[in-house]
């Protein structure tokens, strides 16, 4: 089996102490919370981090919770309690979908929201999911917090606005009436990555689009969102045909590459497909 | 007295093995843990094909806890840079002048825990020069291909061999008298077993003895045995294999791979026990792969649907070693067999053997010699036929189907079937399937504009090599040995040369010895895995067990029996020859009353009884088992699917299989290994494949990228039975362990072509993944073996 | 650096590297061999174990992640002499070929019906859709559930016997 080189390790007990941490170790630390991103990377020695900074004790960053007109999400909830929260559900049903279709149970069980995000795989459902719903990221330094719209928050593949000696502490969701949400995905099997996939938030005004938002995963979309094709739904008709032509969009303006799990012209196809399944499916939501 | 039950030990039966695997207490190899056991770790080479310059291995060895590192060179100087394949070439043991395939071999280093070993292979630094590369066997033969093997005397190319049966003049001639000639390429793409447990090995020589001990994740304990006193130079007598409990093999361990001789090479060196076991990458990329048959078939038919001939000519990539294993006078295996299980005038098929910058391999995966490759060729071309014909692919099979009167049956490239009752199995998964109703179905979401598809396979196996005249490895005739010991108390031990891997050996084969000798099958133990205890044999592989060892057990339970007889008759006073046999008692003919138990005769054949002529004392008797013939077990099966046009995905609703392996002495057993085999053709059909780019980059290195099929891909299995007793087997019985991996991938791939049957779609290559479904639907498929850009 | 993991109900103190995985501390350190590992990627699932109390795959979490927790492996299953009813369902229902997934399908087949004592045969799927199979196809992994499920408490552990 193959096994990660050496590191220092620490387990911080509360935020403060993470930072400390963060600010003793520099650079090379890695704050680790479930551990399935980092950890087979590091077995694979594809990352080395010199010190790992444990959060899986900082219980305070682990809630789901509405407050205000807010759905707040601590990084260390794990996806099995994201998929299984009530209160995230009923406002979110997208959240739901993308986590039951996020690798398996005992993965889920483990791994954290906040970690798949920071892991900024380009391939990663959440990302998509908090990019539909135009969650915002709360990020904590020795300074204070700063928040961070989810949309800005991927800088690159693997790369996030998350600096040196920062903690992602908290998801936060706007919640508007009049809306829902649906997840599409295509996997070649269960558990697998996406091919692609999308996630979309609608918003009705009577029968047209009062506001929507479309994340897309594994098709190269910037920021994992499908702007121009939101652009073109804002104040049309909720209809199939305004669906299947920002599916259209969707398509068009992403930038998908060719690997194992499928050509560009597919995966291309496949956003637009899935874009269009998931904003028919939350506009059927959100009209009931 | 009641009416003694037609079978005293076959029928279904938990099994005695699960005791300790359910608690947790099995020995797989990893398990082994052995005083002051050292740990190896291998480096491989990131590079298809390149040049070595330097190993530079300093750093390494100056790592506080390495005791060792083993490159080419060390081995050279030991005359062990390189050992025999299975099929006559060699194979570089660690590479010396060049390395030929991405993944291989180069350095082997022993340190004192696993991590630290690990640790150390990073600190060796190799300069290669970069060669160009032969990633597409379909360019190994081009002019400009680079010569992989130049290690061997005089090679000007990358061809191994060209192996042809069947006959070519009768078969054109068919051909030119045909109505209809319908032809297709097709690929059975480069898949890998994957067994949960990997390769690995511990090995332990002792200076003082001189024996070695090998505790080895392997199929075959006897062949290793044998070839490593060949390769090594070590005395046979002096080397013991034990292969312990094992994580599942299905073909990945049949072969000798590099790290098991390292190991011994470590061993030997460092004077402790090393232990190595490959991580995943290691296996999915070094050890045996399975199929990568680029086959171009055709069929030939009267007008009416009369099949007269198939032929097939073959690309076979081999890897960078021919180290394929199968019976050697067999370079393509039981590839012949692809006449299938239709009457038909003649048949030919050629196949091209060429190197690749590709691990070696081949044979593996419970494909039992390549006849995975034969049916998934004769099933799809049955399919295009009824296509092209315009009618019902189980109707067009039943015209065709071999009929019972025919048996035993010669067919056109020389198989002789033992038994077969073909439609009457088909018909019953018909039924099963509800199969008019199933087409209906279909008509009507077709209507609707989904694609839903039904496919039928029916496969027929040639299982249990092998008759020693025809069959062997390495010179190694495949007749196995068995030997039974019947205790004072008369219970009874059992040794067999066959290995499990899980197929529950310890269970059936105690069934045998139950059945043939009336005690309870918990009175015998059953020793297997393991050369100072168990007589020679050639393993399980090739669903061989039950054909080969199966019968060995019966033939040397029915000696006991006859020795008991002889017994008996001194303890009745009377002529063995006037006593009957029946569950476990001899008694005089026509005095049920009269008898003697074969606990009772067993005592006596320990204690003071005067011996008749013939016994020499105890009952225990030995034999070897030469099979007269290979059993064919065949099955019929039916997979209905659903696809989404939209994303190219499939999905599998329910698979139906009826398989006819003739005697079932374990039902359960039997029906748990052809689920295990279903799952697998919904693997390969619709997941699992390794690709390679350009470079010749591993493209499925990882169970991230190698998908194996999870409980959600596959249906509840729909299992019927029909039962055609083999002729020859003394039980009656024949292989199963690798009928339903044999017959299930047509079974997928005809119901998805079935189901694109709309779009004009003809044929897609395995993996049908979403993106080659959708591609086929738009016209445009892709090759699935090469990177998909 | 020393951690104390509390294993099967039984404190284990041990001096380890921050990078030894939970799997090798419970194999190589402990000797609990019944736990498996089969790959590198977190995808194969033979490893796993209960995490304070539920399951998670043992190569994807660090020992030293474990100190102060508690942690079950398969040999915890059969208590004072009587197996689970998972144990038994596997080998009533012949759930197990090789062996090799079976102590993690246990694991997770515990932690299922504790949670959810009556699934349905798709909630099984989805339990051990993280967990490969290779020998059985599932089928009797699932069916080994519904028998479990079926009997909570079935006490008699019959030696095997013939049903022709």
């Amino acid at each position: 089996m193959q096994v990660p080189s050496h590191f220092e390790y620490e387990r911080a007990a509360d935020v403060e102490q993470v930072l400390a941490l963060l600010a003793r170790y520099g650079p090379e630390a890695r704050v680790v919370a479930g551990g399935h991103s980092l950890l087979p990377m590091m077995k694979l020695r594809l990352a080395a981090p010199d010190a790992l900074i444990d959060i899986n004790d900082v219980s305070e960053l682990s809630y789901i919770r509405v407050e205000r007109d807010e759905l707040l999400i601590g990084t260390l909830v794990r996806h099995a309690e994201l998929l299984d929260s009530p209160v995230a559900a009923e406002h979110f049903p997208i959240f739901r979908e993308a986590e039951r279709v996020i690798a398996d149970p005992l993965v889920r069980n483990r791994g954290t929201v906040g970690g798949s995000l920071c892991q900024a795989d380009p391939s990663e459902d959440l990302s998509a999911a908090f990019a539909a719903v135009r969650a915002s990221a709360v990020i904590r330094n020795a300074e204070g917090s700063r928040t961070v719209p989810l949309r800005e928050f991927h800088v690159g593949p693997y790369e996030t606005v998350v600096g040196d000696g920062e903690l992602l502490t908290e998801f936060r969701v706007p919640i508007k009436p009049g809306g829902s949400s649906a997840y599409e995905k295509v996997g070649r099997r269960a558990g697998d990555w996406a091919l692609a996939a999308a996630g979309a938030a609608i918003w009705l005004d009577g029968g047209n689009v009062a506001d929507v938002g479309i994340g897309l995963t594994a098709v190269g979309a910037a920021h994992f969102v499908a702007a121009e094709a939101e652009e073109y739904l804002r104040g049309r008709p909720a209809d199939d045909e305004s669906f299947a032509q920002a599916g259209r969009i969707a398509a068009e303006h992403c930038r998908p590459t060719a690997d194992q799990r499928g050509p560009v012209d597919y995966k291309r196809h496949l956003a637009g497909e899935l874009t269009t399944r998931a904003l028919r499916r939350a506009a059927e939501r959100a009209r009931t | 007295m009641t009416e003694t039950p037609q079978h005293h030990g076959f029928g279904s039966m938990r099994r005695k093995e699960d005791a300790r695997f359910i608690r947790g207490r099995g020995t797989f190899v990893d398990d082994i843990k052995l005083p002051g056991m050292l740990h190896g770790a291998i480096l491989h080479s990131p590079h298809a094909h390149a040049r070595i310059l330097s190993v530079d291995t300093g750093a390494a060895e100056a790592h506080p806890k390495v005791k060792a590192v083993i490159t080419g060179e060390v081995l050279a100087a030991m005359g062990l840079a390189w050992m025999p394949t299975l099929s006559g070439d060699v194979q570089a043991v660690l590479a010396t002048d060049k390395v030929r395939f991405q993944g291989q071999e180069v350095a082997f280093v022993i340190a004192e825990d696993h991590y630290s070993a690990r640790d150390a292979i990073e600190l060796i630094n190799v300069e290669y020069d970069a060669l160009p590369v032969v990633s597409d066997a379909r360019t190994a033969m081009d002019e400009e291909a680079p010569v992989i093997r130049d290690d061997l005397e005089g090679r000007t190319d990358n061809h191994i061999f060209d192996w042809e049966a069947g006959d070519r003049a009768r078969t054109d001639e068919v051909f030119a008298g045909a109505d209809v000639v319908l032809s297709q390429d097709m690929l059975y793409p480069r898949v890998h077993p994957a067994p949960l447990e990997t390769c690995g090995i511990v090995a332990d020589m002792d200076k003082v003895t001189g024996k070695l001990t090998v505790w080895a994740t392997t199929q075959a304990p006897h062949a290793h045995r044998t070839l490593y006193a060949l390769v090594t130079g070590l005395p046979e007598h002096k080397i013991r294999v034990i292969s312990p409990d094992i994580g599942g093999g299905f073909g990945n361990k049949v072969g000798i791979y590099p790290g098991y001789v390292c190991s011994i090479v470590g061993s030997i060196v460092t004077g402790k026990p090393v232990k190595w076991m490959e991580d995943r990458s290691e296996n999915l990329m070094t050890t045996s792969f399975a199929r990568d048959y680029h086959m171009s078939g055709s069929i030939a038919a009267t007008r009416d649907g009369k099949v007269l001939g198939v032929r097939v000519t073959t690309l076979a990539d081999h890897g960078a070693f021919n180290g394929t294993a199968q019976p050697t006078k067999f370079p393509a295996g039981f590839f012949h067999v692809f006449t299938g299980s239709y009457d038909m005038q003649a048949a030919h098929c050629e196949v091209t053997g060429v190197y690749t910058n590709k691990a070696p391999g081949g044979v593996a995966y419970a494909c039992s010699f390549r006849i995975t490759e034969a049916v998934y060729l004769v099933e799809r071309l049955i399919d295009l036929l009824a296509a092209e014909l315009d009618v019902d692919p189980a109707e067009l099979r039943l015209k065709n189907l071999l009929q019972p009167e025919q048996f035993p049956y010669t067919c056109a490239t020389g198989w002789e079937y033992d038994s077969g009752d073909y439609a009457t199995t088909l018909r019953l998964a018909l039924d099963m399937a509800g199969y008019d109703a199933l087409r209906k179905e279909q008509a009507e979401k077709r209507a609707r504009g989904e694609l839903m598809g039904i496919g039928i396979s029916f496969f027929t196996e040639a299982v249990g090599a092998g008759p020693r005249k025809h069959m062997d490895i390495m010179g190694l005739g495949m007749a196995d040995g068995a030997e039974l010991r019947v205790h004072p108390t008369g219970k009874a031990v059992l040794r067999i040369s066959v290995q499990s891997q899980g197929q529950g050996h310890e269970t059936t084969f105690a069934q045998i010895v139950a059945e043939e000798l009336g005690i309870p099958a918990d009175d015998v133990e059953v020793v297997h895995g393991d050369t100072d205890q168990t007589p020679f044999g050639l393993g399980t592989y090739g669903s061989r067990s039950t054909p080969v060892s199966g019968a060995a057990t019966a033939v040397v339970t029915r000696k006991v029996r006859e020795r008991a007889r002889l017994v008996a008759g001194a303890m009745l006073e009377a002529d063995p020859g006037d006593l009957e046999w029946d569950a476990g008692r001899w008694f005089v003919r026509g005095d049920r009353t009269s008898g003697v138990t074969i606990q009772q005769i067993a005592m006596a054949a320990h204690g003071d009884l005067e011996l008749p002529e013939g016994v020499e004392g105890h009952l225990d008797a030995t034999t070897v088992y030469n099979p007269p013939n290979l059993t064919f077990p065949y099955g019929a099966y039916i997979c209905v699917v659903d696809v989404d046009a939209g994303t190219g995905k499939v999905s599998v609703q329910r698979f139906i299989a009826v398989d006819d392996c003739g005697v079932r002495i374990n039902p359960m057993i039997v029906e748990g290994q052809v689920h295990g085999g279903l799952a697998d053709g919904i693997g390969m059909a619709l997941m699992q494949v390794m690709a390679f780019d350009e470079q010749g980059n591993h493209l499925g290195a990882s169970f991230m990228d190698y998908l194996l099929p999870t409980s959600m891909e596959c249906p509840s299995w729909e299992l019927g039975a029909t039962v055609t007793p083999s002729p020859h087997h003394p039980l009656g019985a024949k292989g199963v362990g690798e009928s339903a991996t044999v017959g299930s991938p047509a079974a997928v791939v005809n119901a998805v072509v079935d189901a694109l049957k709309p779009y004009g779609v003809r044929h897609a290559d395995m993996p049908l993944t979403p993106a080659n479904v959708w591609r086929t639907i738009q016209g445009s498929p892709f090759r699935t073996d090469l990177a998909i850009t | 650096m020393k951690i104390t993991v509390t294993v099967n109900g039984q404190d284990h103190e041990r001096d380890v590297e921050p990078r030894l995985l939970l799997v090798h501390f419970l194999r190589d350190d402990l000797g609990l061999t019944g736990t498996h590992w089969g790959c590198d990627t977190s995808n194969c699932g033979v490893c796993a174990v209960w995490l304070d109390d539920v399951p998670v795959k043992s190569c994807t979490v660090l020992a030293v992640m474990a100190d102060g927790k508690t942690v079950r492996t398969v040999e915890d299953l059969e208590r004072d002499g009587e197996l689970d009813p998972v144990q038994k369902g596997f080998s009533e229902c012949h759930g197990l070929q090789c062996g090799f997934c079976t102590p993690g399908m246990l694991m997770t087949s515990r932690w299922l019906l504790d949670t959810n004592p009556d699934p349905s045969d798709e909630e099984i799927r989805v339990a051990i859709s993280g967990q490969l199979c290779r020998c059985t196809g599932y089928e009797n992994i699932v069916r080994s559930v519904r028998w479990a499920a079926e009997h909570p408490a079935v006490q008699n552990t019959s030696e095997p016997d013939v049903t022709v």
